[in-house]
């Protein structure tokens, strides 16, 4: 199995979603989360003061696949993330060696 | 009542007391707001606190301080209204009861201190800023109410009913008292943990702008019920209140426009009060145009103003000295111009043929209200921080003052328990981690259960 990790613009969030549950994706967890890459933050000014705002929200999605599935369901998630535009954030994958169903205690990709 | 009772009046001024007391949690909204989230309850408490022991103190000496017949020279009240007690039900000041303009004065000595709050945010020993409300009040804002609004036909006070210096609500007693009152504090405490450096963006505008509005609507109380009676002078106090704040609006977001380049949600409300600090000393002496140059003046000039804590490196955090000591000396000198010699005042300001006379006065209000807050102010912060120590731990301030002062927290939009309720009787035993405390905790717990487990037994005795 393996575990891909996909930080992206909030408001792409549902589009990913919609295209994850098209691939056939059963579940999924979504953090808000802040960060920053290439693009940096952006200014804000509170009565003269000027605040560089330098983490910008984000939306770190976390899915568990089937490891002959990571590499389309990867290419799937970005193609719907994109938007061109910097700051559109960064998909990784690492392996896993379990999971378990806590409803159940099933193992494995019968767990997914 | 007695003759020369008004039930119109009275009414008037009983409302507008009411309206000047919700200017205090108003403000107290306008400062939190504008404080980090995790400092915001101690910046709404540090207000009401001043709603509490001022009031208590009103009664007891206040009142007569300010407002008893006068003991030296114009300087300070005598001790006859000690606990109030003389003043009866029919009791008269002008055309209202004396309780009437009593509870009215009261909410002009509760919110200057209030006001002085935001100059130390984040940072100040609650115990320490109830102490140091108790000794201003007494030492500085009881005297300067005296100097300023005791009116007894020449044998007043010495800044207004002696010297004619012009003050209708308060730009001197309230404003500039309460702005340099929090200059001389944010020097004694320093500056906050990270100033400069760290990031302090106000966490909610939008309760910053529903500070400003109910101020807005209470310093109707505050300016047109100075008037103390429900006449023209009153109205026309309201008009200028209105559209002097409005002009300041606008001249904040101007000037902010120009150098900062974006119209801000903080700069409109901050704008607005600061329209509203400097119409108050010249709300009864001038005519709607006269305000609305005040007002654009203030607003404009006390957006430059609130730079200045960068430059010069002290930290009034939330620009009590900009906003009310600068605005307040704006309108108080301005009624030296603008006075029209018409509206609830004879004297005439500069601009009206009255010559530099008026102007000078009121410099010299301005002045010695000034520096008697300013010395004052910093040698009772200085006594306080010596008796009690008025800041709080470096660890205690970066970590949120909130929860070491009050135990509380502002917000809680987490779904996730926030942690185990150890004073509630059945969840006692799973929070105890440690066998002696567990001991103690499961005793305190089970004794509800038996009294409960008792009253039920009895119930089923008489139930049989």
């Amino acid at each position: 199995m393996k575990l891909i990790t996909a930080v992206i613009k909030p408001y792409r969030l549902d589009e990913v979603k919609a295209a994850l549950q098209a691939f056939g994706v059963h579940g999924l967890t979504v953090t808000e989360a802040s960060g920053y890459g290439r693009q940096r933050g952006h200014t804000e000014v509170y009565r003269g003061a000027e605040y560089t705002v330098d983490l910008v929200p984000k939306i770190r999605i976390e899915v568990l696949v089937e490891d002959e599935d990571a590499d389309d369901l990867i290419e799937v998630l970005v193609k719907a993330a994109r938007t061109g535009k910097i700051g559109d954030g960064k998909v990784w994958s690492i392996p896993v060696e379990t999971a378990v169903r806590v409803r159940t205690g099933e193992r494995g990709p019968d767990a997914l | 009542m007695p003759d020369g009772f008004s039930a119109g009046d009275t009414a008037f001024v009983l409302i507008s007391a009411a309206l000047v007391m919700l200017m205090t949690p108003g403000l107290a909204f306008f400062y939190g707001g504008m404080v980090r989230a995790k400092s915001t309850l101690n910046m709404l408490a540090m207000s009401f606190l001043s709603l509490g022991i001022v009031s208590v103190l009103w009664v007891l000496y206040g009142y007569s301080l300010s407002f008893g017949p006068d003991a030296f020279a114009g300087l300070i009240g005598n001790l006859d209204f000690l606990g109030m007690r003389g003043i009866g039900l029919n009791e008269l000041a002008g055309t209202i009861p004396v309780t009437a303009f009593s509870i009215f004065q009261l909410m002009f000595a509760i919110i200057t201190p209030a006001l002085i709050s935001g100059a130390i945010a984040d940072r100040a020993k609650f115990a320490a800023w109830g102490l140091f409300i108790a000794l201003w009040v007494t030492i500085v804002y009881f005297p300067v109410a005296h100097w300023v609004f005791f009116f007894d036909g020449g044998h007043g006070g010495w800044l207004g009913d002696r010297n004619g210096v012009i003050d209708f609500a308060g730009g001197t007693a309230v404003h500039i008292n309460a702005g340099v009152a929090g200059l001389a504090l944010c020097l004694v405490l320093g500056k906050r943990v990270g100033f400069k450096k760290d990031p302090m963006r106000p966490h909610s505008l939008p309760l910053v702008m529903l500070g400003s509005g109910l101020l807005w609507f209470g310093w109707f109380g505050f300016n047109a019920g100075s008037a103390l009676a429900a006449n023209g002078v009153a109205a026309m106090a309201m008009v200028n209140t209105q559209v002097a704040t409005g002009a300041a609006l606008v001249g904040w977001l101007i000037f902010e426009k120009l150098k900062h380049g974006a119209f801000t949600t903080l700069g409109a409300a901050s704008g607005a009060v600061a329209g509203l600090v400097a119409i108050t000393p010249a709300c009864g002496s001038v005519s709607p145009l006269g305000a609305v140059a005040i007002g654009l003046v203030a607003g404009a000039v006390c957006a430059a103003a609130v730079s200045l804590k960068y430059r010069w490196g002290f930290d009034d955090s939330l620009d009590v000295v900009g906003v009310h000591a600068v605005g307040g000396a704006i309108g108080s000198l301005l009624v030296g111009v603008f006075a029209t010699g018409g509206v609830g005042q004879t004297a005439k300001g500069l601009f009206y043929g009255g010559g530099l006379g008026q102007l000078g006065k009121q410099a010299m209000g301005v002045a010695v209200v000034a520096a008697y807050s300013f010395v004052l102010s910093w040698l009772l912060a200085k006594a306080v921080d010596k008796l009690v120590g008025f800041r709080v731990a470096e660890e205690v301030e970066v970590a949120g003052i909130d929860q070491a002062e009050h135990a509380e927290s502002a917000y809680d939009f987490s779904a996730v328990g926030a942690g185990l309720a150890r004073a509630l009787p059945g969840l006692a035993a799973a929070a105890s981690a440690g066998p002696s405390a567990g001991t103690a905790v499961e005793k305190s717990a089970e004794k509800p259960t038996e009294k409960a487990a008792g009253k039920a037994a009895e119930k089923t005795e008489v139930d049989a």
